[in-house]
This record gives C-alpha cells, sequence and structure tokens, in this order.
C-alpha cells in the first residue's frame, strides 16, 4: 500500500489540505475507513464487553430472583422468569426510608461543606498567596486521592481510635472534649464526611484553582483599586467569573458522590449497628457482591444498582447538553486519505 | 498598622497550614509506627525497632498466605498492564477519533463523553456475571481488564484532545510520502506527545497500583491472585489480632512508588487529576 500511494503521490508538488482527499480513489478511501475501524476496535471490544454487556446483564438481573440458593437451577435470562418484584421489594424495604435519608444527607453534606465548599475556599486561598507556595498546598491536598484507599482508612481508623491508641483522643482527650471512645463508632457521620470529603475536595480545588488563575490580573486590579475588599472582590469578580467551573464540579461530584462507596465500605461498612451510615450504592454492593452474608441476592441487588445506573446515564446525557460538550465533538482536522 | 498588615497577610497561610494537619497527621503516623513496637498516638512506646520490616525477608501474618513479593509482583502485574493497555488503547481511538472520519465518529465521541461522566461502579454487578462467562473470575487478568475498561473513556477523551492539538504539518508530509496511517502514529505522532502520554500512564499505573474495591470484588480473599490493598486489608479484619507494626510497614512500602511520582512528577499529576478524577469521590 505505501509503495503504491507513494507512486501516485509522486507528482504533487505543493498540496492543500483540501485538494488531497479529491484525488484517492474509492479502493483507498475504503481502506481508510476499514483503517479507522481499525484503530478503533480494542476500545470498542473493551467497552461493549465492560459497559453495555454489563448494562444489559444487570437490567435482566433486576427483573429476575437470582440468589446463592437457586444459584445454577434458576434460567435468570429467560424472559418467562422475569418479573418487577425486586423493584416493588425496595419501595416495601422496612430500611428504605433510612437507605435514602443517609444517601441524601451524605450527598448533600459532603458537596456541600467539602467538595465544594472546602474546595473553594482552599482554591481561593492558594491563589491568593505566593504561585509557588499555592501550587505546594495544592498538591498535598492531592494527597489523599494519591493513596491507597486501604491506607488512607487505615490512618483515618488509627486517628479516630480509642484511647490510647488514637491521635485525636490523645490530643483532645485531656482537654475533655473527646472522652477516649472509639470516634468513628460514636461518630459515624462526621467521619464518613470528613474522610470522604478530604479525598472529594482536591477535585474542585484543582478545576476552581486554575479558573481563577485564568481570571485577567487587570480585573482583579481594578477591583482593588475600586477600593473593593478582598471579600468583596471574590463575590463580585471571581465567583461570577468561575460559575461554570462551579457548576460543573456541583454536578460531576453529586454524581460521583451518589455512587461512591469505597471509603465508607472501608471505614464503617454501613454500621455502626443496624444501616447506621449504609447508601444507596453500599446496599446495593452489600447485597449482591458482599462474599461474608452467605446469602447473596444478585437479582434484588441488581434492582438497587440499575436505579444508580438510570440516574447516572441521564446525569452524564445532561452534563454532555449543559456543558455543550457536544461542540466539542467537531470534525476532524485531517483527513487525507 | 503594618503589624496588622502583616497578620492579615500571613493568614491565607496559617488557615492553608491547619488544614493540611488533618491530611499529614496520619502519614506521620504510619512511619513512625512502621518503626516502633506499638504506638499511643502519634508517640512510640518502647523503643524504635526494624522488626516490623521483616515481611521482606520472610512471610508475615502466618503461613498459608503468599509472600509479600507475590503480591507485588501481583500488583505491579496489574498496575503495568493497565499502563501499556490503556495507554494504547487509547491512543489508537484517540488518533482516529481526532483525525479521521469514518461513520460513527461523532457517536462514539459522544458515547465516550457519556461514559467518562458514567459511574462505573455501579456496573460491578454485571461485570461479576461477565467475568464468571469468560473465566475470568478471581484471575489478574480478569482485575486488569476491568480497571483497564474503567480507565478508557478518559484515556480515549484526553489522547484525543492532546492529538487534536498536534500540528498536522508533518503528519501530511509524511502521508503524502507514502507512510501509512499506522506508521505516520507510531513514527511522527506518538514520540511528540510524550508528556502527554507519561501524564496518562502514570494516572493508569497508580489507580491499578492502589486499587482495592475491583480486586477485592473480583478476587477471593489474600490468596495468590492478590494485590498489596486486598492483601492489607484482609490483615486488619475486626476478628482479628492486628499486627499494626506490620500493617504499617506494609502499607508504607505500597506507597514508595506512588511517593515517587508524587515528588518527581509534580505539575503532571496536578494537571491529571484536574481531569481524570471522577471515580472515589
Amino acid at each position: 500500500m505505501d509503495l503504491k500511494l507513494s507512486t501516485e503521490r509522486g507528482g504533487i508538488q505543493s498540496p492543500s489540505p483540501v485538494g488531497v482527499p479529491n484525488q484517492s480513489s474509492k479502493v483507498t478511501r475504503l481502506r481508510s475507513k476499514l483503517g479507522a475501524y481499525g484503530f478503533m476496535a480494542p476500545a470498542v471490544v473493551l467497552i461493549v464487553l465492560f459497559f453495555f454487556i454489563p448494562v444489559i446483564i444487570l437490567f435482566i438481573l433486576s427483573l429476575s430472583d437470582l440468589k446463592s440458593a437457586n444459584f445454577g437451577t434458576l434460567q435468570w435470562w429467560l424472559p418467562s422468569n422475569w418479573s418487577l418484584v425486586n423493584y416493588t421489594k425496595i419501595f416495601a424495604d422496612r430500611f428504605f426510608s433510612k437507605f435514602l435519608g443517609n444517601t441524601l444527607f451524605y450527598v448533600l453534606t459532603t458537596l456541600a461543606l467539602f467538595n465544594f465548599g472546602t474546595a473553594l475556599a482552599i482554591a481561593l486561598l492558594t491563589t491568593h498567596i505566593n504561585r509557588r507556595a499555592g501550587f505546594v498546598f495544592r498538591l498535598m491536598w492531592l494527597l489523599p486521592r494519591l493513596t491507597p484507599s486501604v491506607i488512607y482508612i487505615l490512618m483515618w481508623r488509627r486517628i479516630a481510635s480509642r484511647v490510647p491508641h488514637g491521635i485525636i483522643n490523645q490530643f483532645l482527650g485531656p482537654l475533655g472534649i473527646t472522652s477516649g471512645e472509639d470516634l468513628v463508632t460514636a461518630l459515624p457521620w462526621l467521619f464518613v464526611i470528613v474522610v470522604n470529603g478530604l479525598i472529594g475536595a482536591s477535585f474542585g480545588l484543582v478545576i476552581f484553582s486554575s479558573a481563577i488563575e485564568a481570571i485577567p490580573r487587570d480585573f482583579l486590579r481594578a477591583s482593588k483599586v475600586d477600593g473593593g475588599s478582598t471579600l468583596q472582590t471574590i463575590r463580585f469578580i471571581i465567583l461570577p467569573m468561575i460559575r461554570w467551573p462551579i457548576l460543573f464540579v456541583l454536578t460531576f461530584q453529586t454524581l460521583s458522590l451518589l455512587t461512591s462507596f469505597e471509603q465508607i465500605l472501608l471505614l464503617t461498612d454501613g454500621g455502626p449497628g443496624l444501616f447506621r451510615t449504609e447508601v444507596w450504592a453500599l446496599r446495593a454492593y452489600h447485597l449482591a457482591l458482599s462474599t461474608e452474608s452467605g446469602n447473596t441476592q444478585w437479582g434484588y441487588g441488581a434492582a438497587w444498582a440499575v436505579i444508580l445506573v438510570i440516574i447516572g446515564i441521564g446525569a452524564a446525557v445532561i452534563y454532555m447538553r449543559v456543558f455543550k460538550f457536544d461542540e466539542l465533538v467537531q470534525e476532524p482536522k485531517i483527513d487525507l486519505i | 498598622m503594618a503589624l496588622r498588615k502583616r497578620i492579615w497577610s500571613s493568614a491565607p497561610y496559617l488557615l492553608l497550614v491547619i488544614s493540611v494537619v488533618p491530611i499529614m497527621v496520619g502519614y506521620l503516623w504510619l512511619l513512625i509506627n512502621s518503626f516502633s513496637t506499638r504506638t499511643e498516638g502519634l508517640l512510640p512506646v518502647g523503643e524504635l525497632t526494624l522488626n516490623n520490616w521483616s515481611f521482606l525477608l520472610e512471610t508475615p501474618f502466618g503461613r498459608g498466605y503468599p509472600s509479600i513479593w507475590r503480591v507485588t509482583l501481583n500488583t505491579f502485574l496489574i498496575a503495568s498492564f493497565m499502563t501499556i493497555t490503556v495507554v494504547l488503547v487509547s491512543s489508537l481511538a484517540g488518533y482516529a477519533l481526532s483525525r479521521l472520519n469514518f461513520p460513527g465518529r461523532r457517536q462514539f465521541l459522544s458515547l465516550t463523553l457519556i461514559l467518562h461522566a458514567f459511574p462505573s461502579v455501579t456496573l460491578l454487578i454485571g461485570i461479576f456475571f461477565v467475568l464468571r462467562t469468560l473465566s475470568l473470575y478471581n484471575t489478574l487478568i480478569g482485575v486488569g481488564l476491568v480497571m483497564v475498561g474503567f480507565e478508557m473513556p478518559f484515556g480515549i477523551w484526553l489522547m484525543k484532545g492532546f492529538f487534536d492539538n498536534v500540528s498536522w504539518d508533518m503528519e501530511r508530509a509524511a502521508l503524502i510520502d507514502g507512510a501509512s496511517r499506522l506508521q505516520v502514529w507510531w513514527q511522527i505522532i506518538i514520540p511528540t506527545l510524550k508528556p502527554g502520554i507519561a501524564a496518562l500512564a502514570i494516572f493508569a499505573f497508580v489507580s491499578g497500583w492502589n486499587a482495592w474495591l475491583v480486586p477485592k470484588t473480583f478476587t477471593i480473599g489474600a490468596g495468590k491472585q492478590a494485590t498489596l490493598s486486598v492483601y492489607l486489608q484482609n490483615f486488619q479484619g475486626d476478628t482479628v489480632a492486628v499486627d499494626w507494626g506490620t500493617v504499617t510497614a506494609v502499607g508504607l512500602f505500597q506507597l514508595i512508588p506512588v511517593a515517587l511520582f508524587f515528588i518527581f512528577t509534580q505539575d503532571l499529576l496536578l494537571s491529571i487529576y484536574a481531569g481524570g478524577a471522577k471515580g472515589g469521590s
């Protein structure tokens, strides 16, 4: 192919990007299309295997009653075994309002306090100070995200542990603020939110600080010259100029928080006690994938997950529209052959 | 007045230092504890010791469990497999999406974006059945493939953006000289994208090295397929007496490559985590 092409194209002196494609024959065009699919093939296979097929399986499972008791005997893929029982079961669950309440509380509180609030505060602070120092502080805030979750939670368990091991108890115990008990057990929500929030904040932090740094310095100087205080500059210059990044972080992180459960699983496993910190995504995981219980309910668990999948697909499509991602999907610049 | 001004200007630093204390204190404890007989709070009790690090020479946590080197090799294999596959697959697909016009291109690009925003952890139950069908449950390759799949939408999107920014003059020249698309991709474009590819590679390696949820869900316990995270977590359950000294030393051991990246590739890390972070929280 290479040889043939080079003889064909040998005579071209000064090719123009528009002119060249006209000279390619139908055969080479077809070949280039096949080539394009060749480039795409590995990605397509992976997406089909780990996105499309799992979504379909999940939907079908959620219609079946597959559990450890009938695993291997129930033909869950046959439509005759399908029903909507699992979905009515979700809403009839004795703890339904508990799971829903936990999820909303967890998502909204973590989002407001950390993924948005702390992220914005640290972004404002690190862009206010010396550039290099700001960079170093942002980097330190990235550490929880870079640390393996198992080690990160190990550290927090120890920080919150009871006397004499716990680090908080070591400092606050003598002051009478804590009484020496295990603090994750005593205040599970506080630690679930802080532990997740310190990881989550870095996402907004990085996005906000690059958006703030992109604001022309003149705007900030003008505000200062006009006698604006720091707070006024933030309120009237900075915040309006980064409203798109703010909206982006809020929506993106809502979805992340709604479906994340890894840290909760490691820290409290939904406890202490009965479902104290069990959120929706963790409930689905516990029902269908936790090997400890011995009574795995794939069908029922899948129904819990399907609801998150539907929210996830809906939200992802909306983001694409709202943030005009479709405009990024422009025509390719080059298509010579 | 001058004093007040000075206090005011150092206030941001003070607030920032306070803000990173809860983050840093855990690492400090990890370091102290891994060299101590035991600790109370941040204070070592008894004398400092290297005993906790004996896991490097002999199997920790009793017989019946694989040695640390076996587990480290597993983790390294998964992380490297992820790095190579994510980079290769994403840069192939990213190149096609950036440069070639083919039916389905727009749709595929939109799909990539949707999948990038989509929370893939919700699919774990479905993937469990895919892996069982392919006989890849409880294998390293299965775990690796799942994680590659999860990182791919981000990788493709990132690489497509990199390709979009490469001037196409050189590429055009090569094509006119008779190079094939594959040759152009490999010999002309990829070498100009080294920093971007390095960033994606680091991101993929770290997420493979750190991963816990996917290996934990698709392998069984601290067996021969265990990765460092799964292994470590297995020995701090509520039912067994935890050997904190060894656990912290193993933890610190696992942090070594992450720490190296953290120290030597700071700029890359900050830029990549702005776009790449979606899982977790």
